[in-house]
C-alpha cells in the first residue's frame, strides 16, 4: 500500500513539472505583457527597461527555473496585472470557486443519482422519458448559453436572481463564505446550475445505464425472489454495485468542476479563480497563469490520487488482486 | 422536507426586489482599475477610479474643458517663459484630515517622475517643482512648454506625510516582489473616500462631507458601489433587471434593447479616440506582401487609392450600426488643430483603381493586415469589411486578427506593415499626436509610428510646438504639420469611436469624451 502511495506521489510530481514545462513554453504565443503594463506614452527605452526588469528577455528554460525555485518557496511573485502577491490573490479568491464548485457538486451528484435512479427503475414511464429527453439539452447546449439564457429569464425577466456576482459575503478567518448571507445563497443558484448541468445529466446517464446492468442480474433477481422489499433490493444491493464507475467519474469531474468553471465565471462576474484566469490571459499575467495552471494540475493529480485510494477501500476484489500479485 | 425547501426556496426569491436608496449608485464597467497607487498605472479605469478619491491639480470637466482642482490659478511666470505658476487651493484637508500644501504637490510630482511610475513620461519636460511658499508652486520645464497644463489632468497629489509614514514613497516595482501600501490603501483630496476595495469584484467608496467643492458640484451621490462586470451580455443584463444604475460600454448591438427600456436611458457621444491603419511605407521592402524587390505602400499613389477605397459610411452602417463618425484625419474633433474640412473622407473606387493603375499596381498586390480582436469596438469585423473593400482595387488582404497583447508588440517591434491602430488624445492638442504618430520613430519621440515614415523637416516643426510660446504662430505650424500629414496619406483614417452609456433616467450626466465619469458631477432626481 505504502509503496503504491509512493509511487503514485512520484509520478503525479513528474506530471506537474511537464505541465508547468508546457505551460511557460506557452506564454510566449500569448503575447507580450510588457505593452499592456505601460501607457501609450512608452518609449522604447520604458519597453526595454521593463522587459529587462522582468526577466522577460531571458530564454524560457532559466524564466522557468526561477518559476520553480520561488514556487518550492510558496513564492509566485507579483500579478502583472494588479500589482500584488499572486499568493494572496489566489486565496482571496479560491474561496468563490470552491463554494461554486462545492454547489454544482453536490447538486450533480445527489440530482443525478436520484434521477438516474428513477430512470431506470421506472424506464418505461412517461416521467422517466421526459426527463432523459431534457437532459440531453443539459448535454449539448454550451455552458455559456445556458448562463445566459439563465439570466435572461430569472434575473432579467423574473427579476428573482442576481445576474452578476457573488451577494454580500461573510468573513470567516481567512476564508470569505457566501452560504451565510441571502444575498450569498441566491447568487449562487444560477451559476450552480449553469456549472453542475453537465456534470448531473452526465451522473444521471450513467447510474442508469449502470443500474439497468446490474437490475439484470442473477442476484437481483434471488433477492427479489427471497421477498425482500423493492426498496431494499434498489438500493441497498442494486445502487451500491453501480458506484464504482460513478465515483470514478464523480472525481474526474470534480476535478472539471473547478477548471471548467472558468466560463460560468466569466458569465456570472463570479469572483473566483476562473475569472481571475481569463483577466490574466488577456493580459499576459505570466506569474498568475503559471499558479492558475499549476494549481489546476496539482488539483487533478491529486484528485485521481484520491480517487485510486477510494477504489481500494470500496472494492475488496482491488485489495486482493494486489495481494496475490505481492505474493506471486 | 423537500416541499419545505422548495417554499423557502420561493420565498428567497421573491424578496430579491431590494428598495433602491436614492443616492447610491451603482456603477458598472468592463474593466476594473488595476490599482489604487495612483502613478503606478497609466490606464483609463485605473484613472477613472482614482479621479473620485484623488485629485490633480487641474481636471477636465464632462465636457472636457479645463477646471480647476486643486489649483486654482495657473500661468507661465511673467519674465521667465521656462516656469509655470500654480496657485493652489487654500482650505483642503485630505481624508485623514491633514492639510493639503505646496509640499505636497512638489512630493507628488516628484514621485510621478521616479523611476518605477508610469506617469513620468508626461512630465519628461519638467526640470524642477519647486514651492514658493505653502500656496504657490512653481514647475521649470526645460524650454516654454505652452501646454504644460494639459500634461497634468491626471496626475493625482497625495499627501506627502501620508505617503512617508506608511513607507510607500517609492512607486511599485514590479521586480521588487513587494506591493506597496499605497496600492490598496487610499489618501485623496477628492469627493469621494474608500469604503473598501476587492480588486475585480466591489469597490465601495462614500461622499467626503468635508470635501472643499460642497455647494460647486453636484454631490448628490452619496454612495458609490463600483462593479465590473467583463462580460458584455451580462453587463448589459445588469443594468435590464436594475441591478446596477449605470454602466459603461454598453454594446453596439444591445443600444435599442436598453434604450428601449422604461426607465433606462442610453446616452451617447463621439469619444476622443479615432481608429485607422498604418502603412509601413518607409523601408524599400517589406515582408508581409507578395511584390518583390520593391514596396507597395511607398508610393503615395497606391495609400492614396487605399484610402479612397475604404467606404466609412458602410462601416459606419454594417459594421457600427451607426455608432461611429467617419473620419478623414487622425485627431479627434475637439483637438486643437482639428479641422472640418480634413475630417472629411471620400469613397471613390474608380478613382482609385486609376490611381493604382497609374502606380503600376493595376493588377494589385496581396498584404497582411494584422488586427487586434479584443481592443476597440468591434475592431475585427471593420478589419473584415475593410479587407473586401480594398479587394475592390486589387488589394488582396490576408487578415491577421489577434489580441492586443499580441497585436500591439508588433507595432512596437516592426513586426507588421499594415495595422489598426486607435489613438486617444490626453492632451487635447495636435503635438501629441505627431510626437507618437508623425515623428520619426526614435528614442524620445515616434514611439507608436509604426510607418518607417521619417522626414526631418517635419520633425523639426514637430520638435519646434513643444517650445512656441506664440499660440498662433504654434497653430499654424500645426496646420502646415497636417497638410504633410494628409498629403502624404501617412494613415488610413476610419472613425471617431462613439461611447455609449446606458443609465437609469434620474441621473443626470452627460457622457465625457474620456470616458471617464467623475461622480461628484452627477445628479440624481
Amino acid at each position: 500500500m505504502l509503496a503504491y502511495i509512493l509511487r503514485r506521489v512520484g509520478q503525479s510530481v513528474l506530471v506537474l513539472l511537464v505541465v508547468g514545462l508546457v505551460a511557460f513554453s506557452m506564454f510566449r504565443f500569448v503575447g507580450d505583457p510588457v505593452d499592456a503594463m505601460l501607457g501609450q506614452e512608452r518609449t522604447q527605452a520604458d519597453i526595454e527597461r521593463l522587459t529587462a526588469e522582468l526577466g522577460l528577455d531571458r530564454p524560457f528554460p532559466v524564466q522557468y527555473w526561477k518559476f520553480l525555485t520561488q514556487a518550492a518557496q510558496g513564492n509566485f511573485g507579483l500579478s502583472y496585472r494588479q500589482g500584488r502577491p499572486v499568493t494572496d490573490i489566489l486565496i482571496e479568491r479560491a474561496p468563490a470557486t470552491l463554494e461554486l464548485a462545492f454547489v454544482s457538486g453536490i447538486m450533480a451528484l445527489v440530482g443525478g443519482i436520484a434521477l438516474g435512479v428513477f430512470t431506470a427503475i421506472r424506464r418505461r414511464g412517461v416521467a422517466a422519458n421526459v426527463i432523459m429527453t431534457v437532459s440531453l439539452i443539459g448535454v449539448s447546449l454550451p455552458t455559456f448559453l445556458i448562463g445566459i439564457l439563465l439570466i435572461y429569464i430569472f434575473a432579467v425577466e423574473l427579476k428573482w436572481l442576481p445576474s452578476f456576482g457573488r451577494g454580500e459575503v461573510v468573513r470567516l478567518g481567512g476564508w470569505t463564505t457566501g452560504f451565510l448571507t441571502e444575498s450569498g445563497l441566491k447568487a449562487i443558484i444560477l451559476p450552480a446550475i449553469t456549472l453542475g448541468l453537465y456534470q448531473m445529466t452526465l451522473i444521471m446517464r450513467l447510474v442508469r445505464t449502470e443500474m439497468l446492468e446490474v437490475l439484470r442480474m442473477d442476484y437481483i433477481r434471488f433477492a427479489r425472489a427471497r421477498g425482500l422489499r423493492e426498496k431494499s433490493v434498489n438500493f441497498r444491493h442494486a445502487l451500491k454495485n453501480t458506484m464504482v464507475p460513478v465515483i470514478t467519474v464523480t472525481g474526474l469531474q470534480l476535478g472539471s468542476i473547478i477548471a471548467f468553471a472558468i466560463i460560468t465565471e466569466t458569465v456570472f462576474q463570479w469572483p473566483g479563480v476562473g475569472l481571475l484566469f481569463i483577466n490574466a490571459v488577456q493580459f499576459v499575467d505570466i506569474p498568475v497563469m503559471a499558479a492558475y495552471l499549476m494549481l489546476i494540475s496539482v488539483m487533478f493529480v491529486g484528485i485521481n490520487l484520491i480517487v485510486d485510494l477510494l477504489y481500494f477501500a470500496i472494492d475488496p476484489r482491488l485489495r486482493l488482486d494486489r495481494g496475490t500479485e505481492a505474493k506471486a | 422536507m423537500t416541499r419545505l425547501t422548495g417554499l423557502a426556496l420561493a420565498a428567497l426569491m421573491a424578496s430579491t426586489a431590494l428598495p433602491v436608496s436614492a443616492e447610491t449608485l451603482r456603477w458598472a464597467r468592463a474593466g476594473d482599475s488595476l490599482t489604487l497607487d495612483p502613478h503606478a498605472q497609466n490606464e483609463g479605469p485605473t484613472h477613472t477610479l482614482a479621479h473620485q478619491i484623488y485629485e490633480p491639480l487641474i481636471i477636465r470637466d464632462m465636457t472636457g474643458a479645463f477646471e480647476a482642482a486643486l489649483a486654482t490659478d495657473w500661468a507661465p511666470k511673467a519674465d521667465d517663459p521656462n516656469v509655470w505658476v500654480f496657485t493652489l487651493r487654500q482650505g483642503v484637508k485630505y481624508h485623514d484630515g491633514a492639510d493639503f500644501t505646496a509640499e505636497d504637490v512638489v512630493f507628488s510630482i516628484n514621485r510621478a517622475k521616479s523611476d518605477n511610475s508610469r506617469m513620468k513620461e508626461l512630465l519628461s519636460s519638467v526640470v524642477e517643482v519647486r514651492a514658493v511658499d505653502d500656496h504657490t508652486v512653481e514647475f521649470v520645464t526645460d524650454g516654454p512648454n505652452p501646454i504644460l497644463p494639459s500634461n497634468l489632468t491626471n496626475l493625482f497629489i497625495m499627501d506627502k506625510g501620508w505617503t512617508e509614514a506608511n513607507g510607500a514613497v517609492e512607486v511599485q516595482n514590479m521586480d521588487a516582489g513587494e506591493s506597496t501600501f499605497a496600492a490598496t490603501n487610499t489618501n485623496g483630496t477628492g469627493a469621494y473616500k474608500l469604503v473598501s476595495r476587492e480588486p475585480d469584484v466591489k469597490t465601495v467608496l462614500t461622499r467626503n462631507e468635508d470635501y472643499w467643492g460642497k455647494g460647486q458640484f453636484p454631490l448628490e451621490v452619496s454612495e458609490i458601489v463600483y462593479t465590473p462586470i467583463q462580460n458584455a451580455a451580462t453587463r448589459v443584463a445588469a443594468i435590464l433587471s436594475g441591478e446596477v444604475d449605470f454602466i459603461q460600454d454598453v454594446p453596439v448591438q444591445d443600444l435599442a434593447r436598453v434604450a428601449a427600456t422604461d426607465g433606462l436611458v442610453v446616452k451617447t457621444a463621439p469619444q476622443n479616440r479615432v481608429i485607422f491603419f498604418g502603412m509601413n511605407l518607409g523601408p524599400d521592402d517589406i515582408a508581409n506582401d507578395n511584390v518583390e524587390g520593391k514596396n507597395p505602400l511607398s508610393d503615395v499613389r497606391v495609400r492614396r487609392a487605399m484610402n479612397l477605397a475604404l467606404n466609412r459610411d458602410a462601416i459606419r452602417q454594417v459594421v457600427m450600426r451607426g455608432q461611429s463618425q467617419p473620419a478623414g484625419m487622425i485627431a479627434p474633433p475637439f483637438v486643437n488643430g482639428w479641422t472640418e474640412e480634413m475630417d472629411k473622407a471620400e469613397t471613390d473606387v474608380a478613382q482609385a483603381k486609376a490611381l493604382m493603375a497609374e502606380a503600376g499596381y493595376g493588377d494589385g498586390f496581396s498584404i497582411q493586415l494584422d488586427c487586434p480582436n479584443d481592443r476597440y469596438i468591434n475592431d475585427e469585423a471593420i478589419c473584415q469589411a475593410a479587407v473586401g473593400m480594398f479587394g475592390q482595387i486589387g488589394v488582396k488582404v490576408n487578415l491577421n486578427a489577434q489580441s492586443k497583447a499580441q497585436h500591439f508588440p508588433l507595432i512596437s517591434s516592426g513586426g507588421t506593415d499594415f495595422y489598426m491602430l486607435g489613438w486617444g488624445v490626453p492632451t487635447y492638442d495636435s503635438e501629441y499626436i505627431f510626437n507618437f504618430l508623425a515623428h520619426t520613430r526614435t528614442d524620445q519621440r515616434g514611439s507608436w509610428n509604426g510607418t518607417g515614415y521619417s522626414n526631418p523637416e517635419l520633425d523639426a516643426k514637430i520638435v519646434s510646438l513643444s517650445s512656441e510660446t506664440d499660440l498662433d504662430k504654434r497653430n499654424a505650424t500645426i496646420a502646415e504639420i497636417w497638410q504633410v500629414v494628409q498629403d502624404e496619406v501617412l494613415y488610413l483614417p476610419i472613425h471617431h469611436q462613439v461611447l455609449n452609456w446606458g443609465m437609469t433616467d434620474k441621473i443626470g450626466i452627460e457622457v465625457s469624451p474620456e470616458d471617464d465619469p467623475k461622480i461628484k458631477y452627477f445628479s440624481m432626481k
